[in-house]
């Protein structure tokens, strides 16, 4: 009995010492060798890419836990999808604990990096480029999590998605921090999701900054419990070039922080200055649906103390002329639908303006807005909601 | 503990790869090898073939046919299935027909070129103990022998269309990406639904099989799609080369999109669905499917597509299935806009 104990013991003990590294260097053949390492490897190794560029003509992916794909730099160790000729993302992992850090991605086809059902999962230092800037035909997401527990998206960089930078989806428990998204339609989204940290990141020349939805159909649903602070949301200012039929291609150009049919955000301590049309938007989904389980509204939306700049100066509104006379040259930061069920939807800290559109049902055209000066309540004495990855991701950021 | 099962079945995969050289084809197949923890290099190590070129089977390897196959860039397909003796599958009405531990799927993917069969790729399905392993084996030039590929291969193929395309044989991950179901493999093919009856009749008598499936042969034979409904056709195909993906559980859950042929939600199957995580896929359509639209429906747009990014399924063929996109086309046509 206290031998087998000590056998076990010996063996457990022993098994981080197993783990063994794999080395890829770029060069002839990079897809199959890259490929097998990634099959081949057993749960715990690491996976090491070399200096260089890899022009890889199909997907990657992963199915094995635990394992550490490391490359040299973001800028050092480039997957090169530019040839893709199949597979709708450059790299899918589909098993538990998996770190990828410290490499980068050009001109996937269709995703950058997937990772579904991939629990407790770490990105760091990742960067995904589409290399021609803003177009409608570069790939949806840079970074995509999706239907998994345990997020830690760790200074990224992503820019030219057609949909988002960095989008979470369907997911809980999730840190999105000190990363850069640039030039993408939407910086960082958060969908129907709970739980979210984004913080600590800087979202620039995208057509919306930072966005929290819940949509309905879909079989994860009821997003909410999210903190967006300290982050720089700063000119957001490139026109809309998502393909027509997605989300996103409604969110209008200049949008620093939009809030969809989320239950419970706060959206503190940020600096928000130069989205041309809102700093901060509020409403509910627009869109007819027939879910009965879905929740279309805002609710327990909070604006607390932020650095608002100059927002609202060239709204893609109806109407922007009248609007911008009405309120001096430039439209106050929060912009509320005016929609709301069964609760609060909004509550604001004192000194923060705002206006609203006046709406009154769901799924009423914005062009039956009648604007007023926003009149919400203060927030309420509250602890904060907790949210974020768990701490053994941070913990892996060291290693 | 789980490492300690890890380290143990990568010992045994050692042993296993010691002793199982590329000897003599063994009589028969290889109950050890099926079941087996060894990924064997080479398909003969299996012994599935009497004569594998041929592609004639060994003793109690059973070819089969689906009603409605899968659409892989126009390749002929051989399929077999093997149950071990002294063991029988069992009948799980119109689904899949629950294989026994030692069973074995069989498939492999020819092209005939200037009149002659090339076998390009074989894909096994093994039953172990731990649940279902997909792999597949490359054929060699001289047609002797396939060997694992781990990684997948790129093979220059001309179609039965006479489109010079790089085929595509997946790799280990992508077996599971069609394969997968709530995070285990699992065979897509052999459904009641899309065997004939009289073929399941026939692993009964053999002893292969407890019953015949309530539910057997629902699917139409995809060589009559112009003769049947074709809402039957249509359903028969999208369920056959979409729902192993788009079906709670699976790789496209997320989408919420469901294909599967028992799903009668209209809009669980894309009719008004707006789309999710599409990006260009969309294409500039606001809904999956458009009743009496099919220029407008997504999934069309997504079918007649060969770019990556675009293109649906998005592994497994290079080509834009015309026939299947007809049917399709013409099923949403005749929708009711309702």
């Amino acid at each position: 009995m206290v031998r087998t104990a000590i056998a076990a013991a010996l063996l457990l003990s022993a098994a981080p010492l197993a783990a063994a590294t794999h080395d890829v260097a770029a060069g002839e053949g990079a897809q199959q060798r890259l490929q097998e390492a990634l099959i081949m490897a057993a749960p715990g190794d690491e996976i090491v890419l070399g200096a260089g560029r890899f022009a890889l003509d199909d997907g990657l992916s992963l199915d094995v836990a635990n394992v550490t794909v490391r490359g040299a730099g973001m800028e050092q160790t480039v997957l090169d999808f530019t040839g893709q000729q199949g597979a709708g993302e450059g790299l899918l992992i589909t098993s538990d604990g998996v770190t990828l850090r410290d490499f980068a991605l050009e001109n996937p086809k269709g995703d950058g990096i997937k990772s579904k059902g991939a629990d407790d999962i770490v990105y760091h230092r990742i960067r995904v480029t589409w290399t021609r800037g803003p177009d409608a035909g570069n790939g949806a997401y840079g970074i995509y999590p999706v239907e998994s527990t345990g997020v830690l998206v760790e200074g990224c960089q992503v820019s030219g998605a057609s949909d988002a930078g960095i989008y979470v989806g369907q997911s809980r428990a999730i840190t999105v921090r000190n990363s850069i998204v640039e030039a993408n339609v939407a910086g960082i989204e958060i969908e129907n999701s709970r739980d979210a940290l984004v913080e600590n990141n800087f979202a620039t020349r995208n057509t919306g900054g930072i966005l929290i939805f819940d949509l309905p159909s879909l079989p994860v649903m009821g997003g909410g419990n999210v903190i967006v602070r300290r982050n720089l949301v700063v000119a957001n200012d490139t026109a809309n070039f998502a393909p027509p039929g997605n989300i996103v291609a409604g969110v209008r150009r200049g949008t620093g922080v939009l809030i969809m049919a989320n239950d419970t955000v706060l959206v503190e301590d940020n600096v928000i200055d130069g989205n041309p049309t809102a700093g901060v938007m509020v409403v509910a989904y627009p869109q007819a649906f027939e879910d009965a389980r879905y929740n279309p509204f805002p609710r327990n939306v909070v604006v607390g103390a932020n650095d608002f700049g100059r927002n609202g100066y060239a709204p893609q509104l109806d109407g922007a002329a009248q609007l911008l006379a009405a309120f001096g040259g430039s439209l106050p930061p929060v912009l509320w639908d005016g929609l709301s069920a069964g609760g609060t939807a909004l509550r604001v800290a004192e000194g923060v303006t705002g206006w609203t559109l006046g709406l009154t049902r769901q799924g009423q055209p914005v062009a039956e807005a009648r604007p007023a000066p926003l009149a919400v309540p203060r927030p309420e004495d509250r602890a904060a909601p907790a949210v974020g990855a768990p701490a053994t991701l941070d913990a892996r950021l060291a290693l | 503990m789980r490492r300690s099962a890890v380290l143990l079945a990568a010992a045994s995969l050692a042993l296993a790869g010691a002793v199982a050289g590329r000897g003599a084809a063994p009589a028969g197949v290889s109950d050890a090898v099926v079941t087996g923890e060894a990924m064997p290099r080479f398909l003969s190590d299996y012994g599935f073939f009497a004569d594998a070129a041929a592609q004639e089977p060994a003793a109690g390897v059973v070819p089969y046919r689906l009603n409605t196959p899968l659409y892989s860039d126009g390749a002929d397909k051989l399929r077999f299935v093997y149950v071990p003796a002294g063991a029988r599958a069992k009948a799980q009405g119109e689904e899949l027909i629950d294989l026994p531990v030692g069973s074995a799927l069989i498939k492999t993917f020819a092209f005939t070129e200037n009149g002659k069969r090339r076998l390009v790729e074989t894909r096994v399905l093994l039953h172990r103990a731990g649940g279902w392993v997909a792999l597949p084996y490359l054929w060699n030039a001289e047609q002797t022998e396939a060997v694992l590929a781990v990684a997948g291969a790129r093979v220059p193929i001309t179609t039965p269309q006479d489109e010079a395309i790089s085929y595509r044989v997946p790799n280990k991950n992508q077996c599971k990406e069609c394969h997968g179901l709530n995070g285990a493999v699992i065979p897509i093919g052999p459904k009641a639904r899309n065997l004939s009856r009289d073929w399941l009749a026939r692993m009964v008598a053999a002893g292969h099989l407890d019953a015949v499936p309530a539910g057997a042969d629902r699917l139409p034979m995809w060589e009559d799609h112009r003769k049947v409904a074709v809402a039957d056709a249509a359903r028969a195909y999208l369920d056959v080369n979409c729902a192993h993906c788009h079906r709670p559980g699976a790789t496209a859950s997320n989408s919420g999109l469901d294909l599967r042929w028992e799903q009668n939600d209209a809009q669980a199957i894309g009719i008004g669905k707006r789309p999710v995580a599409a990006g260009r896929g969309a294409g500039g359509h606001l809904f999956d499917i458009v009743p009496g639209k099919p220029g407008e429906s997504i999934l069309v747009h997504r079918m007649a597509s060969s770019e990556p990014g675009v293109a649906m399924p998005e592994i497994g063929k290079a080509t834009i299935d015309r026939e299947g996109l007809a049917v399709v086309e013409r099923w949403i046509r005749e929708l009711p806009a309702s």
